[in-house]
């Protein structure tokens, strides 16, 4: 069964984009968390739908356009991620209500272009959940194009990006250019959100961002060990997800997601344990 | 002659219609240690944040250094502890080496990685604030006193020249209280660092600082702590606009 996904090139495709995707995702997602902005990741997979669904209503009408949804989808995530950094500005001490509002226009347009397309279809039903076999040469190369360049790109800015997540006013003191740095991750996070959306679909991209953090937090010592934890996680997940997904006939997004959490609940379970262990040896 | 730490003249500063700083002039020569001191909502922490050019003045110069703060870049010259050491995200998964690596990320600067002297640097620092074997536990599992001693050592990293400490006790017992004004004290005589520590506790601090000034709206007085125990209790209550008594601490 496996050797299936070395073997048939489609698979093959879905297989090195989903190791791709096991990286980035977690490697993002770890500052996402730790900035309380799990939520954006949420609004800017809605956004990055309703760039789909245009690319898929392009497709419908005009016929055989070189831009396919997938690179409308990622247009539409960037642009979202500047407007929820200018309301963001707007509302300053809301800034919250960014999230909401991104969303929404996001899922509204989403249904203007998907009714104008004709409704519902399977490719539709592949961005939405995910899929172990919609995954071209042409998105592959894609994916990794922007899998090396946001890694390379929060290699560079590591120090900066960390100290805006633990402390944005210290930051800004010490003369950080919080605003550029900010923007920067802003925009690394939609395409990373618009590249992941291949695999585990729109609708559980932030669990991919988040699900592997939330359980290496509970167990990992400074802000690299996190990171590290995080991405073994994520590789975990996608691997494992993938393949239960492609032997259930199952959209992957689903078994993904369950991975993670049955991870999740393992470091909880985990961190339990040896906290009584210990216990117990302070007792006796 | 060295130009002063900081020096400010004809400040004013007002949040929409209501002022809170008014006609300030304020000057710390190099190597002072200045109590500032004042009630709440007296300004304090309003001319912190103008000093360090979080929120912009409008009326009035600020200089650092000599130099006008519009145009001043040298930042890794001042160092900042807050008072959120208290409130930061306790869950934030971050070690002490990596708290106090951030006192450098600036120095550092962009496109460069910290290389094997600034590692030295950052375990200096940490050894400095006695806090070397909890260097690689994470900060939110540390106590108030512990995390208050972590964020020194981070302001402390890039070796600035001025310290500021915006109520940074607030939430530390009164045991550690002692030993952080001492340490504090040291780092002033030793270190040379001049520093401007903002609190409410009038008491404490007119027995470590060189210099107290007062501050409510305008700066009161700015003189050496004895003629500031001299002043009468009611020129103090004018100030605070209630009763005051002063609780020294001899040592």
């Amino acid at each position: 069964m496996l050797e299936s996904f070395i073997q048939l090139p489609f698979l093959r495709n879905a297989f090195l984009t989903g190791i791709l995707v096991g990286f980035i995702a977690p490697l993002l997602g770890t500052f996402i968390v730790v900035r309380r902005l799990s939520l954006i990741a949420d609004a800017l997979s809605h956004v990055t739908l309703s760039g789909i669904a245009f690319g898929l209503m392009l497709d419908k009408k005009l016929g055989g356009v070189a831009i396919t949804p997938f690179y409308t989808g990622i247009g539409f995530s960037v642009l979202g991620s500047i407007f929820i950094e200018q309301l963001r500005r707007v509302y300053k001490s809301y800034q919250e209500l960014a999230i909401p509002i991104i969303l929404s226009a996001g899922v509204g347009l989403s249904v203007i272009f998907i009714s104008i397309a004709n409704g519902f279809n399977q490719n539709l039903f592949n961005y939405l959940f995910g899929s172990v076999v919609a995954v071209s040469s042409t998105d592959l190369w894609t994916i990794l194009f922007i899998a090396i360049a946001v890694t390379i790109l929060i290699v560079i800015f590591y120090k900066e990006l960390f100290m805006l997540s633990f402390d944005e006013e210290h930051a800004v003191v010490s003369g950080i250019h919080a605003r550029r740095i900010h923007f920067l991750f802003i925009v690394l996070t939609a395409l990373v959100i618009a590249a992941s959306i291949r695999i585990v679909g729109v609708l559980l991209v932030s669990a991919l961002m988040t699900l592997p953090v939330a359980a290496s937090i509970r167990i990992a010592k400074g802000f690299k060990q996190t990171i590290m934890y995080s991405i073994l996680f994520g590789e975990a997940s996608v691997l494992i997800g993938q393949i239960a997904g492609y032997y259930f006939e199952i959209p992957p997004g689903g078994t993904i997601v369950l991975t993670a959490v049955l991870i999740l609940i393992g470091t909880i379970g985990f961190k339990r344990l040896k906290k009584r262990s210990s216990y117990k040896k302070v007792m006796s | 002659m060295t130009s002063p730490i900081l020096n400010i003249k004809n400040l004013s500063y007002a949040y929409e219609d209501r002022e809170v700083l008014e006609d300030i002039h304020f000057t710390i020569q190099p190597g002072r240690f200045v109590g500032l001191v004042g009630p709440n909502g007296s300004g304090k922490t309003t001319l912190i944040k103008l000093i360090l050019g979080l929120i912009k003045h409008k009326r009035g110069d600020i200089e650092l250094f000599g130099t006008p703060i519009e145009k001043f870049k040298d930042w890794d010259r001042i160092g900042f502890v807050s008072q959120k050491a208290n409130s930061f995200n306790t869950g934030f998964p971050a070690t002490v080496f990596e708290v106090v690596s951030m006192g450098l990320t600036s120095k550092v600067g962009y496109l460069h990685f910290f290389r094997k002297k600034h590692k030295e640097k950052i375990k200096e620092a940490i050894d400095l604030v006695g806090m070397s074997e909890y260097m690689h536990k994470n900060v939110g599992d540390l106590s108030g006193g512990q995390q208050q001693r972590v964020f020194i050592a981070r302001a402390l990293v890039s070796e600035p020249d001025f310290l500021i400490l915006d109520e940074p006790t607030v939430g530390v017992d009164a045991e550690n209280v002692e030993r952080f004004y001492n340490m504090l004290a040291d780092l002033n005589r030793n270190k040379g660092i001049t520093l401007l520590f903002v609190t409410h506790d009038i008491g404490t601090m007119t027995s470590y600082a060189t210099d107290i000034a007062c501050l409510n709206k305008h700066i009161h007085f700015h003189g050496d702590p004895s003629s500031f125990e001299q002043m009468n209790e009611k020129d103090l209550s004018n100030i605070y606009g209630h009763p005051v008594q002063v609780v020294t601490h001899d040592h």
